[in-house]
């Protein structure tokens, strides 16, 4: 279960690995912040958001668009918390 | 350990801008094409590229491919090979109507021509005022080019691993190259890549600064594993830095806060740059702020408590201006530095941009090293292009939107050079040397199995702040020579990493110690050949190698005007000449670098 959980969080992790510096940074804070209390939705709801092109996700994150989905809508608050 | 083979007639490692064109090339002539990336294609470091791709197409006014090419020259300060920049600045109208073939969506003139318009360094008439030369897609031009290339890619049937690191070039005891080795991050699996042509494209290394524009994934990896298979790295210790980067983070503000009216401050709250540059100020071009700015934190009037970064003041801007003309900085202020760049200025430092040097080509793309006969010859199989190779174009300094051009150009030719030895059938798949192999699989069993090793994030920001320090923006004699002594100590830790998660599904961990493998290579080269090269040209100034009469700005053409070769083996470094004939017109003569 343990194990699973550590692939999923590695893999997520990784397409957190992006083309702009921007994101690369809040990505690494918020990973050192909020990796242990991420649930099983959170990280669907991550996952979903990863699927943006770069720069849309970081309009979204950096404030400068915004989004009407109430689930991407709690996870930006959390990367714009970091 | 375990491997399995597969057989492509290519392969190519990188899917950025330099990799996606070189696979067209490749795919439409209907060999068998892999295309290996670490991440998804279009989340390549390609997309961070604003400013354009530099064309003289003239659709605005008057232009001329040899006035480009003098503008490329002079950039370089005369390192870049003048063959090459010729072919880079002839080929770009083609490359870039290709491109808009490919369905770019090109900012457009009223009459529906590629709109163009002016950036620093691309001039008219040799060098006598400023040329609209950059063809752009708003502000998203590498994401766009990556969008048409991928398109074009998935229609030829280019065979994408996605999620895949590369490991270590195959290469057998005759010098030829006949694939590489790669790593499944989904499952750790590791297999031979067994192609008739191997392309690298990787990009460059500029994390191995702490303060960097790059993104995280850019470390080198085709760099250091070129330099681990022997293949000397040409022009290393030629780094672009960016004048305002936010200190701490590395996150670039672009010029145009500057050229809104942004000003530069000490911790006096002086504005430094009417010292440095009393015409120009705070827009002199990038390498004098950037001196003027370290100079300003080494003699004490740097900010903060460790007084290490300066501070770039927009406070007195109607903040109506700031929103509309300067859209997205007070979020990179807010998010990075922690300030309300509205009420308080933004801590800022030099910060690594681009690097110059790489894997050496010719203009064909083809990698050429040293030989018996001449001082460029061919290794058989292998090829590169983009940041991670040097053409070399941009020698010593690089003019902005050559960059993208230079991916285009050097991709396509690249890909063209292996199509036109593939249809010759003058590559096999030759027999793979095992011994190679097995050094791979040997350094990759070494990590899984390493125990009371060295933290490999710690090792890595051991050598990112050493090479800040000791190889930075502005150079100096003992710095250098101590920061040598320190790389080679951190390289040796390198060779010890350890990490604690030994699972195989998306090792993040595993993933970064290997690539830290690969940046510690580029640091090596980078301050070695700095410290051996006693001039200041282009992107390398050094104290001790002051402007006089002689040698203007420093430049030493007597003795400097030669490329510079690290080889890994023995920590080496050797020399060629700069091929100062171009193809078809008149060497561009050296004269004093001035704008």
């Amino acid at each position: 279960m343990e194990e699973e959980r550590r692939a999923r969080i590695n893999r997520l992790k990784w397409h957190c690995r992006r083309a702009l510096l921007e994101l690369d940074l809040v990505f690494q804070r918020f990973w050192a912040r909020e990796e242990d209390g991420l649930d099983v939705q959170a990280e669907a709801t991550l996952a979903r958001l990863l699927e943006l092109e770069d720069h849309d996700l970081w309009a979204l994150v950096s404030g400068r668009e915004d989004t009407d989905d109430p689930q991407l809508k709690g996870m930006i608050e959390r990367l714009r918390a970091v | 350990m375990n491997y399995s083979v597969r057989k492509f007639d290519a392969v190519i490692v990188g899917a950025g801008g330099a990799g996606l064109r070189a696979a067209i090339q490749l795919s439409e002539a209907g060999m068998k094409t892999a295309v290996l990336t670490k991440v998804f294609p279009t989340r390549s470091h390609t997309v961070a590229a604003q400013g354009g791709v530099a064309a003289s197409l003239g659709n605005s006014e008057e232009d001329h491919w040899h006035w480009h090419m003098y503008d490329t020259v002079k950039g370089s300060d005369w390192l870049g090979d003048q063959d090459a920049i010729e072919f880079m600045c002839r080929k770009a109208n083609e490359v870039v109507v290709e491109l808009e073939h490919y369905g770019m969506p090109f900012d457009r003139t009223d009459s529906g021509k590629i709109y163009q318009r002016p950036f620093g360094g691309h001039m008219s008439n040799f060098g006598e005022k400023p040329v609209r030369r950059s063809c752009a897609a708003a502000d998203r031009t590498g994401h766009a080019m990556l969008h048409a290339m991928y398109q074009r890619n998935v229609k030829a049937n280019t065979q994408f691993f996605v999620e895949w690191q590369a490991l270590d070039l195959v290469r057998d005891a005759d010098g030829e190259v006949l694939g590489v080795t790669a790593m499944d991050m989904e499952t750790g699996e590791i297999v031979v890549f067994h192609a008739k042509a191997t392309i690298f494209a990787t990009g460059g290394a500029g994390r191995i600064y702490y303060s960097s524009t790059n993104a995280f994934i850019n470390t080198g990896d085709g760099v250091g594993m070129a330099a681990r298979a022997g293949i000397p790295l040409e022009d290393m210790e030629f780094w672009q830095f960016h004048p305002t980067g936010v200190a701490g983070a590395g996150v670039l503000i672009t010029e145009g806060v500057r050229g809104e009216g942004g000003i530069l401050r000490n911790a006096q709250g002086e504005r430094f740059m009417e010292r440095y540059a009393p015409n120009a100020k705070d827009l002199a071009s990038r390498d004098v702020v950037s001196r003027a700015m370290v100079t300003e934190i080494n003699e004490g009037r740097g900010c903060g408590p460790n007084k290490d970064f300066v501070l770039l003041d927009i406070t007195h801007l109607p903040p109506e201006t700031i929103m509309k003309r300067l859209p997205g900085i007070h979020e990179i202020a807010v998010q990075f530095a922690g300030v309300d760049a509205l009420k308080e200025p933004i801590p800022v430092v030099p910060t690594c941009h681009y690097q110059m040097g790489g894997i050496p080509t010719n203009y064909n793309g083809q990698v050429v090293v040293p030989g018996k006969r001449t001082q460029s010859e061919i290794v058989p199989g292998f090829y590169a292009a983009g940041e991670c190779a040097c053409a070399s174009v941009h020698g010593a300094n690089r003019l902005g939107t050559n960059s993208l051009l230079d991916l285009l150009v050097f991709g396509k030719s690249a890909g063209e050079s292996a199509v036109a030895e593939l249809r010759a059938g003058n590559r096999t798949h030759k027999p793979l040397p095992q011994e190679c192999i097995d050094q791979t699989l040997a350094r990759v069993n070494r990590l899984n199995t390493q125990k009371g090793g060295a933290n490999v994030h710690e090792t890595r920001l051991d050598m990112q702040r050493a090479m800040q320090k000791h190889a930075g923006v502005f150079r100096f004699k003992d710095m250098l020579a101590e920061g040598v002594e320190k790389i080679l100590g951190i390289a040796e830790q390198v060779g010890q990493t350890e990490i604690a998660d030994k699972s195989m599904v998306f090792n993040t961990a595993r993933i970064e110690a290997l690539e830290l493998d690969n940046l510690i290579e580029v640091a090596k080269a980078t301050i070695v050949s700095a410290n051996a090269r006693t001039e200041s040209r282009g992107a390398h100034v050094r104290d001790d190698a002051p402007d006089t009469p002689a040698n203007p700005n420093g430049r030493d053409d007597a003795n400097w005007l030669k490329h510079s070769l690290w080889y890994r083996e023995g920590n080496r470094l050797d020399y060629k000449s700069v091929k100062l004939t171009p193809l078809s017109v008149d060497s561009i003569e050296l004269k004093t670098r001035a704008y």
